[in-house]
């Protein structure tokens, strides 16, 4: 949904830069207003649902629920959590290294949204600016160049960067006590329900052939790797095959029908 | 290395991507290649955890209750079925064939 998003909005004649900001012109407490603030909610509420099932698989893995809620807090991107937690899980502490790296190559994507939105957001003191940077995830980018007029890009920014914020550190605390009283992660199926999450933040990303390409390769790069590298280490590799076909931009002219 | 450790140096490492994204200069997303790379860099990294997370057991390759927790997963997403009832849904199937078997 994400990146539908993001596209659709650059796709817009002109859509990339068009601020203005006088009072009439851009939207200001107008209805196009009032659905820039909706679309924020309504994905945030429905972004932060997603905290239950965090909380409760990072307690599943091993993570304490002060470690859970600080990953929620501070790293606040859902996929490099996920991640750093889903290695902690195969391969404990050891594979500490891998999933710092992991984690960090998933948050990358966050720098080109940062790229996009620091036009947007405009200038301000550094806290400001700290905030905004804080608050850039695939959701915040989304529902803002979702928006028509600068002002309103920048509404639909804060709205859903507030509404994830909050929310997300709420169910992720709420399902972190409910994971931490459920005792065997397996016997539960949390295992599965993590390996369903990943596969839920991959689904929309998949509408190409070449991610659909790169998805395949780096998924058989990491089965195949995982008897002969510690854990942790067969998911970096697999990050290659997007290096590889990024650069040489294999698979990147057709689409998938 | 503690888990806090862990922790908090990778907090550290995705808020410096935050962070570089609203530092550095703009035109570098004109060149298309470092952007298709960071997008398909996410592909990667999400296929391959959902490798290992459904086959890897430690090191052993191992198919049991998750590769069909993961089909059925994959087939609620392709209906469109919102994601936390797809979590759900695939532990559900997991842990009902473990408690049978």
């Amino acid at each position: 949904m994400t990146d539908e998003g993001i596209r659709a909005a650059g796709d817009q004649p002109g859509g990339g830069d068009q601020v203005s900001d006088t009072p009439e012109g851009d939207g200001r407490g107008s209805a196009a207003e009032r659905i820039a603030i909706r679309s924020g909610l309504f994905v945030g509420i429905a972004t932060a649902a997603y905290g239950i099932s965090f909380g409760a698989l990072s307690v599943a893995a091993g993570l304490d629920i002060w470690q859970t809620c600080f990953l929620s807090l501070v790293m606040f991107t859902g996929g490099s959590q996920y991640a750093l937690i889903g290695i902690i899980a195969g391969g404990g502490v050891a594979a500490g290294p891998s999933a710092i790296a992991t984690a960090g190559l998933l948050g990358s994507r966050n720098a080109i949204y940062g790229m996009r939105m620091a036009p947007i957001v405009g200038i301000g003191p550094w806290w400001y600016r700290l905030a905004a940077a804080w608050g850039t995830i695939d959701e915040s980018t989304a529902v803002s160049l979702a928006q028509p007029t600068g002002h309103l890009r920048r509404v639909g920014f804060w709205v859903t960067a507030l509404v994830v914020f909050v929310g997300w550190n709420l169910t992720t605390l709420a399902g972190a006590l409910i994971g931490d009283a459920l005792g065997d992660p397996r016997a539960w199926g949390l295992d599965a329900a993590a390996a369903a999450a990943f596969l839920g933040l991959l689904w929309p990303r998949l509408k190409r052939v070449q991610a659909a390409a790169v998805a395949v390769g780096a998924a058989v790069v990491a089965t195949a790797l995982t008897p002969v590298l510690m854990p942790g280490l067969p998911v970096l590799v697999a990050a290659s095959v997007a290096v590889v076909v990024g650069a040489f931009n294999w698979f990147g002219k057709e689409a998938r029908s | 290395m503690t888990l806090w450790q862990v922790v908090i140096l990778a907090s550290i490492a995705t808020l410096a991507f935050k962070f570089a994204g609203y530092l550095i200069p703009q035109r570098l997303l004109e060149a298309p290649t470092p952007s298709r790379i960071a997008d398909l860099l996410t592909v990667a990294l999400l296929a391959a955890l959902i490798a290992v997370q459904t086959f890897a057991d430690g090191q052993d390759i191992v198919i049991d209750a998750r590769v069909p927790a993961v089909i059925v997963a994959a087939a609620l997403y392709a209906l469109r079925v919102p994601f936390i009832i797809v979590v759900i849904a695939a532990a559900l199937v997991a842990a009902g064939i473990r408690a049978v078997t």
